[in-house]
């Protein structure tokens, strides 16, 4: 029972810090107690969406693939060495943070927005780690319904998904253009998705990305258009707690290190022979520094000197990841747009690993 | 005459007891209220009130009280609340029709409707209600057609887009449901969503009503239907005059626990679409990050709903029992 589950978890976070007590002084460290426990337990618990095409979704075969999944997988081969060690969560968008507050889970890794209100300590007091994708949010009608813009879809019912940012940026664009029209909310995405299919509201407003990834799923993707208007900045990145710096210190510069091998060239399928080149060439020092030849850096972050070989080994770097779960070779099919590298055009910058 | 001393005093020692436990008690909560403001404090979390005077931003589909997205959430959480009061007062007096109805037809002479009612009770109460709420609003309300080809009875129409009602409409004139420009207009108009969260509760709790009343039935002796019908009443009003007034003791009691129920079963609406007290809680703990204050809301407002419910069949109660003189 879902709503039940909502209260649950609130109970659990209120107990969870009713019992707590005196024990939450460390963190402050190097040592971080999050990563600590992720070890002795042997396995990475990792908040994700779960029900999301090309982000993260359940396989026929049980396996979970997608962006959200390889970037758990990343920071599993980072701490534990083994991209398997991961149990996944699947998290709605209201349980997300309870659970993550609550320690339930060790990271989110679920499609969600970075916002002031979630970031700060006096909001939901969440630590985000650089974006792992670019988004917008947009608005899906049949092309029957022969809906071009968003003024179209006055007086109409709209499909949205309840406790999301989506919510307020539908409420604010329609206030602004003065469209009446009444918001239908789910708590999931598939209730959403199951009364647009059966044409309970004209249109459905997510996230770009969102929508096509669900429009993949349908029996007929090329009767849905995504409109061309675009609602709002979807910057989606996975998230640790504040509370402890030296955890989100390392989910950070995980993901930074699939954004440098990228731009660095390293790639799955090139990545021993770089390690080779590396150790055999003692002039590249970037390189060397990278791959952990030379330096501590990775201990520095409480992980093997080589966790970016690691990572690139398990999953590739961004790039692959980009295009083996949303770009054109997947059935997604998204343009990469903003979420390419810096060098190419696009927002994907790394700071320097030094 | 020697004195009990006060250890063994039988009206002092259950009080000394009373007080440590309550001490106990106390000292317990304290310890963990303390410890959840140190660690909200923390946390930076400690409880506020001051966000519910802030504007709530985002939009509710349908409201018996105005309520626009400028507005504060405290009216936000308001709509939502009468939203809830709304459907579970439907829903009651609903699933007290057929619930008795039902109880009825189980003692009816007539052998099918006596097998329809205990087949009712049994498939029904045996199949959760969220399985019951999404199959009425998925399956049954969204196969619903739209527009012209919309389900027409006399007086209300069916349709995708909500069930269309006669009522008086303008100038007080009586107006039957009208289709403008492929859009159903009539006086009173309910959504689908609405309505499947009514007939899933309706349903559901009917069957348990139905059970209670069953039982009530069953309790009055065999005795009063033989004198009732020795005196040449025929089936009903032997149940209306003779049986139903005795058994109303042993069935408003049960009623009670049903009525509890279905209120805070209502509070599976967001998985139809309806916008309750609790959809409206949610949005909010997602905006605000709040979550503490508005979980402590939710339990409030449905504390008071169930615990006025009670108080009012615990009235009815009064009323119906044996006035002994």
């Amino acid at each position: 029972m879902r709503p039940l589950g909502r209260l649950v978890w609130s109970v659990l976070a209120l107990s969870a810090s009713l019992l707590a007590g005196c024990a939450s002084e460390g963190g402050s460290g190097v040592q971080s107690v999050k990563m600590a426990a992720i070890k002795s337990r042997g396995k990475l618990i990792c908040g994700v969406e779960g029900k999301l095409p090309g982000f993260s979704f359940v396989k026929p075969d049980g396996a979970y693939s997608g962006l959200d999944v390889d970037t758990c997988k990343a920071v599993a081969a980072a701490v534990l060495g083994d991209p398997a060690k991961v149990e996944y969560r699947d998290l709605n968008s209201a349980e997300r943070f309870a659970a993550l507050a609550s320690g339930e889970v060790d990271m989110l890794a679920r499609n969600t927005t970075v916002t002031l209100g979630r970031d700060a300590a006096g909001g939901n007091g969440l630590s985000f780690a650089p974006v792992t994708f670019y988004d917008g949010q947009g608005v899906m009608v049949p092309n029957a319904s022969g809906i071009t813009t968003l003024k179209d879809l006055a007086g109409k019912p709209i499909c949205v998904e309840s406790g999301t940012t989506t919510e307020l940026n539908l409420a604010d664009r329609m206030r602004q253009l003065n469209v009446p029209y009444t918001p239908l909310k789910f708590q999931n995405s598939d209730q959403t998705f199951a009364a647009y299919m059966g044409a309970r509201c004209v249109a459905v407003t997510s996230d770009r990305s969102q929508l096509a990834g669900k429009r993949s799923s349908f029996p007929n993707p090329a009767a849905h258009t995504i409109l061309s208007d675009v609602l709002s900045k979807e910057p989606l990145a996975p998230a640790t707690v504040n509370a402890d710096p030296a955890w989100a210190d390392a989910v950070r510069w995980i993901v930074y290190a699939l954004y440098q091998a990228e731009e660095s060239g390293i790639t799955q399928a090139n990545v021993e022979a770089k390690l080779a080149q590396a150790k055999a060439e003692t002039n590249l020092a970037d390189l060397r520094r990278l791959l952990g030849v030379e330096g501590d850096l990775g201990q520095q972050l409480g992980l093997p000197d080589d966790f970016v070989v690691k990572i690139v080994k398990s999953v590739g770097n961004y790039g692959e990841i980009f295009n083996r779960n949303l770009g054109p070779s997947s059935p997604i099919k998204l343009d990469r747009g903003l979420n390419r590298s810096w060098k190419e055009g696009g927002l994907l910058y790394s700071p320097p690993f030094l | 005459m020697a004195r009990v001393p006060w250890w063994r005093n039988r009206r002092v020692v259950p009080w000394i007891v009373q007080g440590v436990v309550a001490l106990i008690v106390l000292l317990i909560v304290a310890f963990l209220l303390g410890n959840l403001i140190r660690n909200l404090t923390a946390a930076g979390l400690l409880l506020t009130w001051r966000w519910l005077g802030q504007p709530a931003g985002f939009d509710i589909a349908e409201t018996l009280v105005p309520f626009q997205a400028e507005l504060p959430y405290w009216r936000a959480l308001l709509a939502g609340l009468v939203n809830t009061l709304r459907a579970v007062l439907t829903a009651l007096i609903g699933a007290s029709v057929l619930g008795t109805l039902m109880g009825m037809a189980s003692f009816s002479r007539n052998g099918l409707l006596r097998a329809l009612a205990r087949a009712y009770v049994e498939i029904v109460r045996n199949i959760p209600l969220l399985i019951q709420l999404v199959f009425w609003y998925f399956v049954v309300f969204l196969s619903l057609p739209n527009g012209s080809d919309a389900l027409q009875l006399p007086g209300l129409v069916m349709a995708k887009s909500g069930f269309y009602m006669a009522g008086l409409g303008e100038g007080m004139r009586w107006m039957g449901p009208e289709l403008v420009n492929g859009v159903w207009q009539a006086p009173l108009r309910l959504t689908v969503e609405f309505c499947a969260l009514i007939t899933g509760l309706v349903v559901y709790s009917g069957a348990f009503i139905a059970e209670v009343v069953r039982g009530g039935i069953a309790a009055v002796p065999r005795g009063q239907w033989e004198a009732a019908a020795s005196l040449g009443l025929r089936w009903v009003p032997t149940l209306q005059q003779v049986v139903l007034p005795q058994a109303l003791r042993v069935i408003v009691p049960g009623l009670n626990t049903q009525y509890i129920s279905l209120a805070k079963n209502s509070s599976l609406a967001v998985a139809v679409g309806y916008t309750d007290l609790y959809s409206v809680a949610e949005t909010t703990l997602n905006q605000t990050g709040r979550a503490v204050e508005v979980v402590l809301l939710l339990l409030g407002s449905y504390l008071v709903i169930d615990l006025l419910i009670s108080a009012l069949m615990n009235g009815l109660n009064q009323l119906v029992q044996i006035r002994e003189r």
